[in-house]
Parts: C-alpha cells; structure tokens; sequence
C-alpha cells in the first residue's frame, strides 16, 4: 500500500469541501434561529416537525412534478438524439457532441437571460407566431417558461450518458436480432432499449437532480410565481435569517436525492446482470 | 432596500454564508463605548467599507486617501441579509474586519439590539449639521444615536403614463388592476414590501406584528397574484421601458422616471419611509477614521453624488441644494420634500415577529 499517500489531495478536499460543511448542515438543522441570523446553542427538532407543514410539502410536491417532467420530456428529446449521434460516422459524431456541450461554455445566466428576451410578451417566440397567424402566448413568468429553462440547461446532461450507452452497444447483437427475423422496432425493444437502461437512469438522475433543486430558473424564467425547494431553501439563508430551518430543508432534500441515487444504482445493478 | 444587483450574486452569498458559520470565534470584553480619541492620527488607521455596488463614487476611496490620509478598502455586499451574516457571524464582540458598513434603518436598528454597533460621536462628525432636521426623527434610531442616514424615500408606483387609462392613485390600483392591465403589474417580493400594499389597503401598520391583519393582507396578495406579471424586486425599471409592464411597486429611486412616459406616485393610502444608513462597527479599531469617513460622505460635494447619479433623495440640505437643477427637473421624486417623505411609516425591525412576514411571503408566492 505505497500508493496511500496519493490519497491525502482527495481526502483534503473531501474533509474540507464535503464534510465539514454537511456537518455544519447537520448540527444546525438541530439549533435554534438566532434573531440576527446564525443559531442559537439550543437543541430542537422543531425544525423538522415544520417540514411536515402543508404549506412546504405543497412545495416539495411542485418541484417534484417539475423535476420530473423535465426528465420526461429531456429523455423523449434526448434519446433519439443520442441514438442518431451515435449511429453516425466516428468523426460526425464528435461534432455533434461537442455542438451539444457547446451551451456550456457561456455563462449559465446569459443563456437563461437569452430565453426571457426569446419568451416575453413582445419577445421572438410571439414574434413568430404572429408571422404564422397564430394569437401571441403568454408563456414567461408560467411553469410551462420554468420547464422549458430546465430542459434547455440539462438536456446535454441526458445525452451525454445516453449517448456513451448507446455507443458502446455491439452493432452486431442487432445484427443478430436481424437475422433472426426482428424488424427495427422488435430490435430496439427487445435488445436496445434494454441493454440501455443503465444509461437512461443515469441520465434521468443528472437531469432530475439539479433540477429539483434549481433556484434561478423558476426566479427568472417562472418570475417568482412559483417556489420550487431551492428557492425556499435559499430564502431561509438569504432572506428569512432562518439558517437552522434552511439546512433541514436542505437535509430533506439531499435525503430524497440519496434514496434516488441508490435506487438507481439498484437497479443499474439488476439490469446489468441480466 | 436594493434588492440584488445580480442573480449570481446569490450563489456566492450562499457560499459566504456558510463560509461565515466557521467563524466562530471567543468573545472578547463587551464594555460600553471607548473614548474616542478627537486628536487620533487617523493616517495610522486604515478602513474596509461594506457597501452596496455602484451605491457611492468609484473613487471615493482614491478621494479618501488624498483628503483624509486614511486608506480605504471596499467589500461589497449584494443585500442587507449578507452583511447582516457577516457581521452578526461570530456573535458580539467578534471582529467581522469590517469598520464601517451600509445597511437600511431596520437592519442598523437590529445590529445596534445586538450590541455590535459602536454609539455615533456626534463631535467628531462636524458635518451632521448638513442634515435635515426631519432626518434625526427616524423611528428606528431617534436623534442618529447609532447611525447616521446616507439615503431615503419610499415606496410608491412607477407607471407608463401612455399605457394606463387613468393614472393611479391608490394602492388597489396594483391590488385589484382593471382588466386591460392584467398581467402587466409587477409588484415585489422582498417581504416586508410584499406585505406593504395589501397592509396599506387595510389600514394597517407596515410594521404590524398582528397575526389576523397579515392573515387579511395574504387573502388581498394572494387575489393580486392572479393578474400579477411577476413578482420582481430589480429589473421593474427595465420592464417599464420595454412596455412589458405598465404599473409597478417600486422603490422612487428605481422608478425610471428620467423616461418622459413615466412618473412616479405615492398612494393616498400611504406608503413607508425606507433609510439607508452608515454604521461604525463596535469591533473596529479605527473608529476615529471610520467617524472621519462618515464627515466626509456628509460633505455635500460628496453626497449629492448619491442624488445626482443614483437617484436616491440623500437626507442632507446642504447637497440638496446643490443639486444640478436639471436632474432635479427631469426626476420628480427627488423634489419630494423631508416633510412629505416623513408622512410615509418608517419600516422598523419586527424581532422574531420577522419570521411572519417570511411565511406570508412564501404563502403568498408558492400559492394560487
């Protein structure tokens, strides 16, 4: 074990950077509010008794449902364009993937800005639909302008793992399907699909993961209309002085996050041994 | 009062806040006020100055240095809650490195019930005389005892005169806005002034800690969020512009009145007084310097840059006066007088009752 050493610049980072702050999450969750912001030495667990509030599981019910259809719409939309990259030519392909990682190099809040000036009542999408005779939308500020945002920001975050599942698939196990007598359609959903599972949950976690817990989005785009958890969670630091409530929201959350990660990897697991 | 000049700047508020948690430190004597020391070399003192960005002259440290001798550093912060957190981070007595910071009325009423502001010395700020007299009646600290104002006004709204049929007049104009203009109101989203509109309407207290006056107050918000473009605290003045909203709540400051198609009006409910204020820190060790700095931003050729280029009423006759006359003709809000914005309630910091207005304010904008 000559090699342990190589580990202390991870571990550094991991102490400094993870665990030390998760515990400071942990212990706060169980202080008091202090009135100037901060807590309070003294124990509670009042904090998560407030979680079962209605007013916030109405909102960890919202970001749900808009997490999850972003995910549905990012995987209807990214699958059949990770399986076209992946059937092109080697070098096609890497022009394609690096036009879908392209958005990544401009700053996050530009491109989010971008899509109020493309939304807005006067903006290019009504100046569209008015070329082509349609009524204007009123699409910004509505939870419809809030998905849409979401799904533009981590649809490359789906397409990537699609894409590396896809990829790695032997052409000849389709080859075979062929042979044997399966149309395209028997083909993809008998070998590809299946033999691609891994790749789907992957993606649907990166996409669901940041998207449940995005707070600029729904501000810019859903024109604070609507809370989604990181707004809330937010809040509590920056607004409301409530850092003991904020950090066990923030506990909530990354407990939902660890039950979806580990049911992913579970089932990762069952369909990779199949 | 200024709401956040940058969505980004949320994330690295975030992060400093945490960063802040560690901090904790021992707690040194707490005693009364130190005599401060009227003939201090201030050249041997040095300054860090938390500010809002863009809220004083760029080279008003480069200023300071020339004139004063006293090397000036600047931090910004992008809300009152962040310099609230890094100043209250490590309890009385810790040391923030901060000498003097800027933060609204209520936040230096809080600060000063927390023991780390150091009592203003009247004598070593000569200038104070530049002050309106109605500018030592503010609720939250009567006669400047631990602050001294750099900046007031008040809330109202900000209108597209060519866009409304009839200009408005009272705070149910926003509340419950004729059919041509749904959709097209903004209103804001910082608590307190979330809950001022509807509060108003009411015949409440801005400053009421009352549970069933706010439990009124979120039925009229939740019924004005229907016809509500957005709740927005930053960008109103752009919207107005653009023509995608026609009436706003805006601070006066922020109403983009240099704009021929918009004026400004103060609802014949009533409205707030909002101040911003300039605070010497208990922990710093330059509190001769800071008071010296604090004389020199009441200078009125150094004040009247607030006016003249952020458009804020400053709370000092003497640069007032001094204004150029046609920034005051093309900006009606800054010809409102101290008498006429001293009708408007001063917004005081509620205590614990805080957390009131915060679950109003989620009520409001997480509901339909």
């Amino acid at each position: 074990m000559k090699r342990w050493p190589l580990t202390g610049p991870g571990l550094t980072y991991l102490t400094v950077f993870m665990v030390i702050p998760l515990g400071l999450v942990l212990s706060y969750a169980f202080l008091r509010r202090g009135r100037f912001g901060g807590v309070v030495d003294e124990p509670t667990t009042e904090n998560f008794t407030r979680l079962a509030d209605p007013l916030y599981a109405d909102v960890v019910l919202h970001s749900t449902w808009i997490a999850a259809l972003t995910t549905v719409l990012a995987l209807l939309i990214g699958y059949p364009t990770a399986y076209v990259i992946a059937g092109l030519p080697r070098r096609r392909q890497t022009i394609a993937l690096i036009a879908v990682v392209l958005p990544f190099w401009t700053s996050f809040l530009i491109r989010v800005y971008a899509w109020i000036v493309l939304l807005s009542g006067p903006g290019w999408l009504n100046k569209a639909l008015r070329a082509i005779g349609l009524g204007p939308v009123d699409v910004l500020y509505t939870d419809a302008a809030v998905v849409t945002g979401l799904l533009y920001a981590y649809l490359p975050l789906m397409i990537l793992p699609l894409y590396a599942s896809l990829v790695r698939l032997d052409p000849q196990l389709r080859e075979a399907a062929a042979n044997l007598g399966a149309g395209p359609w028997t083909s993809f959903r008998t070998v590809t699909l299946p033999l691609t599972v891994p790749g789907i949950l992957t993606g649907c976690l990166f996409v669901f993961v940041p998207s449940f817990g995005n707070f600029v989005i729904p501000e810019l785009l859903g024109g604070g209309r609507s809370v989604l958890v990181g707004n809330l969670i937010r809040d509590q630091f920056l607004k409301a002085r409530d850092w003991p409530f904020g950090s066990a929201l923030a506990l909530a959350l990354l407990a939902v996050l660890m039950v979806l990660l580990l049911a992913q990897a579970w089932a990762a697991r069952r369909y990779a041994t199949r | 009062m200024r709401g956040m000049r940058a969505v980004g700047a949320v994330a690295t508020g975030l992060a400093l806040l945490l960063l802040a948690g560690c901090g904790e430190q021992g707690s040194q004597s707490n005693g009364g006020p130190d005599a401060l020391d009227p003939k201090a070399d201030i050249t041997e003192q040095s300054l860090t100055v938390s500010i809002w960005d863009g809220y004083s002259p760029e080279d008003l440290p480069e200023r300071v240095k020339n004139d004063l001798g006293v090397p000036v550093k600047i931090a910004h912060h992008a809300t009152n809650e962040e310099i609230m957190a890094k100043l209250t981070a490590g309890g009385a007595g810790s040391d923030s490195g901060i000498d003097v910071a800027f933060v609204s009325g209520q936040y230096a009423q809080a600060l000063n019930e927390a023991g780390l502001l150091e009592p203003i010395h009247a004598d070593l700020i000569p200038n104070l005389k530049n002050l309106y007299p109605e500018a030592q009646q503010l609720a939250y600290d009567k006669d400047n005892t631990f602050s001294v104002p750099y900046t007031w006004g008040t809330t109202g709204i900000c209108y597209r005169t060519d866009l409304v049929e009839q200009a408005p007049t009272s705070w149910n104009d926003i509340l419950k806005p004729p059919a041509a203009l749904k959709k097209k109101v903004t209103m804001m989203t910082t608590e307190r002034w979330l809950a001022l509109p509807a509060l108003k309407v009411l015949g409440h207290s801005v400053n009421t800690t009352s549970d069933k006056e706010l439990t009124d107050a979120r039925a009229l918000l939740l019924d004005a969020k229907k016809n509500l473009l957005a709740y927005d605290d930053t960008t109103f003045g752009d919207r107005l512009t653009k023509g995608e909203s026609a009436m706003a709540e805006a601070w006066d400051g922020w109403c983009p009145t240099s704009d021929p198609k918009i004026k400004f009006t103060v609802p014949k409910e009533g409205s707030d007084l909002w101040v911003d204020t300039m605070v010497v820190l208990k922990s710093s060790k330059n509190k001769e310097a800071a008071h010296a700095l604090i004389n020199y931003i009441l200078d009125p050729e150094i004040h009247s840059w607030a006016a003249e280029n952020i458009l804020y009423k400053v709370p000092n006759k003497a640069a007032m006066e001094q204004l150029d006359p046609k920034v005051l003709e093309a900006n009606a809000p800054l010809r409102m007088t101290p008498a006429e914005l001293l009708k408007g309630e001063s917004i005081v910091d509620v205590g614990d009752s805080a957390m009131k207005y915060t679950r109003l304010s989620t009520e409001v904008t997480a509901g339909s």
